[in-house]
């Protein structure tokens, strides 16, 4: 695998397409683009690392791969190249340090008030921005004080039902738990028993930050997890996109962990929209939506179009009465994970999500929908316009907000006038 | 999720033939591995620019007699009306960019190299530059910009065999010191796009151009404001002004592109890249599902119809391999135009007729992929586009009319089935 991707690069005939899309190159120099950064200089680095640090300006999007006709793994083959660079280099503190979202959620959480008051007071941020170098504008969630994990513990689902197991990533765990109260909910509501392995990050933010070993031991931590479940046939859904297509792709291409294991928990990885809208094919999705009349605006996030299973959310949502779901047309909101929290990145981010944001202003809506976590983060940054995973509509298509114990749905959501 | 049809590819054959099922209803999925040509092509619908040697005027009076002396061309399983119904959707389609031109005589508008090429439309922002009635102009460059050369454009054509006689000259303009040396058309477009480079631009052309001039800038006046801006540009100028496609990136055919995929998202298609369609399940001569491989591995999309718009062996639709095999990638489809032998050996110079020229799949008026017998292999497969054998786009300059026209007639061939299959040979 490895050398196929590297091999990739001889598939590059120069067209530049990937170049007219990179959205990072479009907005900074400092980006000279994925085919100058990425089949052609790879040509010369051999197994040396990169003559200078411009590939760390990659936001490892991954829209360069989506659209070259010709297979090359643009992406993949940067990626890789970042992590060359910083393995000789030493990745600094604060890449490890973001990069290590259940460290932060471990020591955040029981001191969530606290924690969250630094996270978000100006003269904190400022400092942070100055000795930690994360720019004291960019979005930060809120710790929610207690995980999902911790929640799932105490939940009893129903006996006997067809399993499911759910990987809710530490976005859900840690800031979002009501998120994976809801994913639960509409699992249960459609006949399933959802089981909640215990569980680590994926190693994404380790990835993508260059650090490829202490990457691959979250991955087979985690592969760890999910194996058995995988063993007994049961399919793994999550509402995280780029989570799940590390478990899916990444972690075998651009990490190149050749593993069994791996690869039986990436084929029975599904996105969460995906694996509802299988049921919908199926007949087995129930249907019984109440009217939400609403006009919501949908970015499918870049990590998700690398699923390459087109924009199930609007499928499902295209089935409850009265919603108007506007699909957007821009490829990347700029945060890239990590990518937009770092001091020298953040004004790159912000222009990159421009055209994005616009777009979901231009809609007049309070409200946006969105599969990402941190890309949803950086939508209500970068508009003010309060964003939700797509199970956030469905749950309360469903009604389920009157009926489980998740309750309240977001106040833009509440105010829907509800029929049905 | 079931689709009524499935298009493999999404370049301008395959992007007209889901936009035409979708408008009529029908729910559509392109899958592609990446963009397709048009992000390289000038945007352009060259329908015949010659017939052998010689330069064609009219298409309209041209394509029946390279029918008659091709008869496995792609355009002799077009029915002869549609070639101009399908030009004339395509012209309503894509309103925003204001194609310009007819099949009854084409236009002839300068390359990137300077060389007169006959197209039937272009976008009105080029179409000023059709070179037939002779005259001035001045080709503009931009410095640090290495996709276009003006030198090279103007140089070129005061050589070139012209119906009336014109003198080109250069002027290479100097950009805003904001924008940076190394200059791709694409940036300068967004630049076009968000800023005020217009101003700049009126202004620095203004007193440097004479009044009989017309004025040849690198298609690069924005991505989605380039009519505007060309618009804005001749008000300002009181002159003519035209813009010439640049070396790849291609700017125009990127507007080309995302006109028509903003249209198809707006009927309902879905349009997935990065993925690889591979094969079919078939039964009874129909194909009722299309593999296709994503992130985790091969899922089926079960379907009624299917469109290959795959593209030749630039875009990976036709293979040959190392042992002189060469093969439809997609759906091994039967193939013509193959040399009769096993070693295929190229023709020493460039333009010579080279063996493999005319390959690919030969089809029924219906646009369904045929065996040696002529019999379709799938009742409701189609083809569309540069996948098609029995034509030499690049020397007849038929590529995109080809794709357009292809792409409209599978469409409708899918839309209104003939009474009683098919089944004599190939025409």
């Amino acid at each position: 695998m490895n050398s196929l991707i590297r091999d990739s690069l001889d598939h590059c005939v120069k067209c530049t397409i990937c170049e007219t899309y990179c959205p990072v190159s479009q907005v900074t120099p400092l980006f000279p683009g994925p085919k100058y950064i990425g089949p052609q200089a790879e040509r010369y680095r051999g197994a040396g690392p990169p003559a200078d640090s411009s590939v760390d300006y990659c936001s490892g999007c991954g829209i360069c791969t989506q659209v070259c006709p010709h297979d090359v793994k643009i992406a993949e083959i940067n990626s890789r190249a970042r992590a060359k660079l910083w393995e000789k280099r030493g990745v600094p503190l604060r890449n490890q340090m973001i990069a290590r979202p259940t460290v932060i959620g471990r020591l955040g959480t029981p001191v969530a008030p606290l924690a969250n008051w630094a996270l978000h007071n100006r003269a904190v941020r400022g400092l942070v921005q100055s000795v930690v170098g994360i720019h004291r504008d960019a979005p930060m969630p809120s710790f929610a004080g207690r995980t999902f994990q911790s929640r799932a513990r105490r939940h009893r689902g129903p006996a006997g039902a067809p399993a499911v197991v759910y990987f809710h990533g530490c976005g859900t765990n840690y800031y979002e738990p009501l998120v994976g109260e809801m994913v639960v909910a509409v699992l249960e509501h459609n006949g399933f028993r959802v089981i909640v392995p215990p569980q680590d990050c994926c190693g994404l933010p380790l990835q993508s930050n260059g650090n490829f070993p202490a990457a691959r031991t979250y991955v087979r931590r985690l592969v760890d997890r999910l194996v058995p479940h995988a063993r007994a046939g049961l399919p793994i859904v999550s509402n995280s996109t780029s989570c799940g297509l590390m478990l899916k792709r990444e972690a075998h291409e651009i990490l190149g962990i050749e593993d069994d294991d791996l690869k039986l928990v990436s084929e029975s990885m599904y996105d969460l929209c995906e694996f509802l809208l299988h049921l919908h094919d199926r007949g087995e999705l129930r249907t019984d939506f109440m009217s939400l009349p609403m006009t919501v605006p949908y970015h499918a996030p870049c990590q998700q179009r690398g699923h390459g299973i087109g924009k199930p959310a609007l499928d499902l949502l295209a089935l409850v009465p009265d919603l108007h779901m506007i699909e957007l047309d821009v490829d990347c909101c700029g945060i890239a994970g990590t990518y937009g929290l770092k001091k020298e990145k953040y004004e790159i981010s912000m222009a990159v999500g421009e055209r994005l944001f616009k777009e979901v202003t231009a809609t007049g809506s309070d409200l946006a929908a969105c599969d990402s976590e941190t890309c949803r983060w950086q939508i209500t940054h970068g508009t003010g316009v309060k964003s939700v995973h797509p199970i956030e509509l469905l749950y309360r298509a469903y009604g389920l907000d009157r009926r489980t114990r998740a309750g309240s749905v977001s106040p833009e959501l509440q105010t829907a006038r509800v029929s049905g | 999720m079931s689709y009524d049809t499935v298009v493999v590819g999404a370049g301008l054959a395959g992007l007209t033939a889901a936009l035409r099922l979708s408008e009529r209803g029908q729910r559509v999925l392109v899958v592609a591995r990446g963009v397709g040509a048009t992000h390289l092509a000038p945007a352009t619908v060259d329908v015949l620019g010659y017939l052998g040697d010689t330069q064609v005027a009219s298409p309209a009076a041209s394509v029946p007699v390279l029918i008659s002396s091709s008869p496995n061309h792609p355009y002799a399983h077009v029915p002869a009306e549609q070639l101009e119904t399908s030009l004339e959707w395509f012209c309503t389609k894509t309103a925003a960019l204001g194609y310009a031109g007819n099949l009854d005589e084409n236009l002839l508008l300068p390359t990137a190299l300077g060389v007169p090429k006959p197209s039937a439309l272009a976008p009105r922002s080029m179409s000023g530059g059709d070179l037939r009635a002779g005259g001035r102009f001045v080709f503009v460059g931009l410095k640090g910009f290495k996709d276009f050369h003006p030198t090279l454009i103007a140089d070129n054509l005061n050589h070139a065999r012209l119906p009336n006689p014109i003198e080109a000259r250069a002027l290479e303009l100097v950009p805003p010191s904001s924008r940076r040396g190394d200059l791709s058309g694409r940036v300068i477009a967004g630049g076009f796009d968000t800023e005020d480079l217009i101003d700049w631009l009126a202004g620095a052309l203004e007193d440097r151009v004479d009044p009989d001039e017309r004025i040849g800038v690198p298609a690069v006046l924005g991505l989605r404001s380039g009519d505007a801006t060309w618009q804005e540009l001749e008000k300002r100028l009181q002159r003519k002004v035209f813009e010439v496609a640049t070396l790849p990136p291609s700017v125009p055919g990127i507007r080309l592109s995302d006109v028509l995929s903003s249209a198809l998202r707006t009927a309902g298609a879905r349009i997935v890249l990065g993925v690889r369609a591979v094969g079919a399940r078939a039964k009874g001569g129909r194909i009722e599902a299309v593999e296709v491989v994503n992130a985790t591995g091969t899922v089926s999309y079960p379907v009624s119809s299917v469109v290959l718009a795959s593209g030749g062996f630039a875009s990976g639709g036709l293979e040959l391999d190392s042992f002189g095999a060469t093969r439809e990638t997609v759906f091994g489809l039967p193939l013509i135009g193959l040399p009769n032998t096993d070693r295929v050996r190229f023709a020493p110079h460039y333009f010579d007729a080279q063996p493999l020229a005319t390959a690919g799949v030969a089809t029924d008026d219906q646009l369904r992929p045929v065996d040696a017998s002529g019999s379709p292999v799938y009742e409701n497969l189609h083809a569309a586009g540069a996948i098609l054998g029995g034509a030499t786009p690049w020397k007849e300059k038929s590529g995109t009319g080809t794709s357009v026209a292809t792409g409209y007639a599978a469409a409708e061939a899918i839309l209104t089935p003939a009474p009683t299959p098919v089944s004599e040979a190939v025409r």
